[in-house]
């Protein structure tokens, strides 16, 4: 026989009611701290003298030494290819049965997965779906035309999702170009760095006794600029947002734009591989929104294939 | 045979131990917990070998010191920094606190690179111990995202750029890198989701498995032993001189209290 932890006899105590009134007793005192210290009294007693009885109950088998252990009559277990059979072997000519065993394994696993799949799914979708889904931005109001001066970079910051609060704050760079075919032209460059997203920086002087603010957008005007540049890595732009130098893989991001009553509106965000002259004429090699260092052209575009929804 | 009625003194002993035997009986834990303290290490182990413990140490005091920030730290764009603000200066001791997670984050990581050192200069990564090594690595990898999530609770502008640096460097990983960065990111843009989501992969998801992963190390250890130093004379593999040793050489022998050394 293999060897037993503890002894074969459970130390169980000798089932006893003293218990019942130790319980009855401490009801009482809490009772007592409402009603008066009379009860109180009573319960303690009750308490103590129950609680005597309990120890000595439990205690009974100790004080006395331990009695000798009656002896427990011991048979050889049976081995498992002995006696009867749990399932006899099928007879001649019986079809093959499928036993219980195999049935209960088969169902135990099969509606163990259903129910996990029925509890994972679910979670699983709702930890990943969320960032890919009703994400982008309404458009953004940043004020009347008037507000952008001709061939000058205003710095622009405005909520993005004014229901997020401060921390959906963006900047942009917004330059009126004046009119094309009679119809305004602006430069809109997101601030997010092409490298790795930090806030490129106007290489110039921002007029900050000239600021303007307005339903949360600030406007600061600039002295005339000469490109931009990032304080993370060095990466610099030109006033047209194409990469001089420093490590950005393309040229800044731009917002799509709209007038309306005479005020100008941001649109969504699309990324720009290069543009090609300057001002109202440039010509923009545009792609749709990727992430700061993705590049969206040449041959290292074929490592980012697709981009999430935006 | 009449049993002799126990002295006073060993009825005392045994009331004493009955808490234990309580205990050992219903669960096993004490004697596993002997097991455990108890077990048989190579007599030329040295400091090197107790960096593994360091290392455990230094994940406790982090889970400590954590659970207690946590009691205070709001994961909220528009109260994380003053809470965080309220732990350092108002909060009685609570810079002291707050000091020992930032710089024990470090400790921790620079044991488990102390630990890992040892292990690979004995070559105690060798077989049997392989895949503890890889739990290890393992227990490294979670330690060091441990860090990246931590990095931007504190929620000032060190802690926001250098988060949407990492973020979009994870990003810029082919093909599956700009999926990555929005998941990390809780959408296209950082926003209110992000920080929550940092904070519950820091103080939930990472600790526990990195507990997880503990466990399964020390189960490892334990099953499998510590390994002698590469130079020592009884390390396995080693060509004995002399007749063969004796079947439990190289471990310390348990000796009765005051005898010699041999």
């Amino acid at each position: 026989m293999d060897p037993q932890r503890g002894d074969e006899n459970p130390h169980t105590p000798a089932p006893t009611l003293w218990p019942v009134g130790f319980a009855v007793g401490i009801a009482c005192i809490f009772v007592g701290l409402i009603v008066g210290p009379i009860v109180v009294v009573v319960g303690a007693v009750l308490t103590a003298l129950f609680g005597l009885l309990w120890v000595r109950d439990i205690s009974a088998p100790h004080r006395a030494g331990a009695a000798e252990p009656e002896p427990v009559p011991t048979a050889p277990p049976i081995p498992a290819h002995r006696g009867e059979a749990a399932m006899p072997e099928p007879g001649e000519g019986e079809l093959i049965r499928f036993p219980r065993s195999k049935f209960l394994e088969f169902s135990t696993l099969g509606l163990g997965g259903v129910i996990g799949g029925i509890v994972t799914l679910p979670i699983l979708g709702f930890t990943i779906l969320p960032p890919f889904i009703k994400q982008g931005h309404p458009e953004i109001d940043v004020g009347p035309l008037d507000d952008f001066p001709e061939n000058k970079f205003v710095i622009t910051t405005f909520l993005l999702n004014p229901k997020d609060g401060e921390v959906s704050r963006r900047t942009a760079y917004i330059r009126n170009n004046g009119l094309l075919n009679g119809v305004p032209s602006f430069t809109a460059l997101s601030n997010r760095c092409a490298h790795l997203g930090c806030p490129v920086q106007v290489n110039g002087l921002p007029l900050d006794d000239q600021k303007k603010t307005e339903n949360g957008v600030d406007l600061i005007p600039t002295a005339a600029a000469a490109g931009f540049g990032c304080p993370c890595h060095g990466g610099q732009y030109d006033s047209e947002g194409n990469r001089t130098a420093g490590p950005p893989v393309r040229a800044l991001d731009r917002y799509e734009f709209r007038i309306k009553n005479g005020r100008l509106l941001l649109g969504k965000t699309y990324s720009v591989s290069e543009v090609d002259g300057s001002g109202a004429d440039a010509k923009i090699h545009s792609y749709p929104l990727a992430g700061p260092g993705q590049h969206v052209d040449g041959i290292e575009a074929v490592l980012y294939p697709i981009q999430p929804p935006r | 045979m009449a049993r002799r009625p126990p002295g006073r003194r060993e009825q005392i002993i045994k009331m004493m131990l009955y808490p234990l035997d309580w205990l050992e009986e219903r669960s096993g834990l004490v004697g596993a917990v002997r097991y455990f303290l108890f077990r048989k290490v190579p007599g030329d182990i040295s400091w090197g070998h107790t960096l593994g413990s360091a290392s455990l140490t230094a994940f406790i005091v982090q889970a400590v010191t954590g659970v207690i920030l946590a009691m205070y730290y709001k994961p909220d764009p528009n109260s994380a920094y003053e809470s965080i603000r309220h732990i350092t200066d108002d909060l009685t001791l609570g810079w002291l606190v707050r000091g020992m997670h930032k710089w024990g984050a470090s400790v921790f990581i620079i044991l488990m690179f102390l630990h890992m050192g040892r292990v690979f200069l004995y070559g105690a990564y060798k077989y049997p111990r392989e895949l503890n090594w890889i739990i290890g690595v393992l227990i490294l990898v979670l330690g060091m995202m441990e860090g990246f999530f931590g990095y931007l609770l504190p929620w000032d502008e060190t802690a926001y750029w250098a988060t949407v640096v990492g973020v979009n460097l994870q990003a810029t990983g082919p093909f599956v890198g700009p999926f990555l960065g929005d998941i990390l990111r809780g959408g296209s843009e950082i926003g209110p989701d992000t920080l929550a989501r940092f904070y519950s992969l820091h103080m939930l998801v990472l600790p526990g498995a990195i507990a997880g992963l503990i466990i399964l190390h020390l189960y490892l250890v334990i099953r499998l032993g510590v390994t002698s130093p590469p130079w020592s004379p009884t390390a396995a593999g080693k060509v004995q001189p002399g007749p063969p040793p004796p079947p439990r050489a190289g471990l310390v022998e348990p000796r009765p209290r005051g005898a010699r050394l041999r």
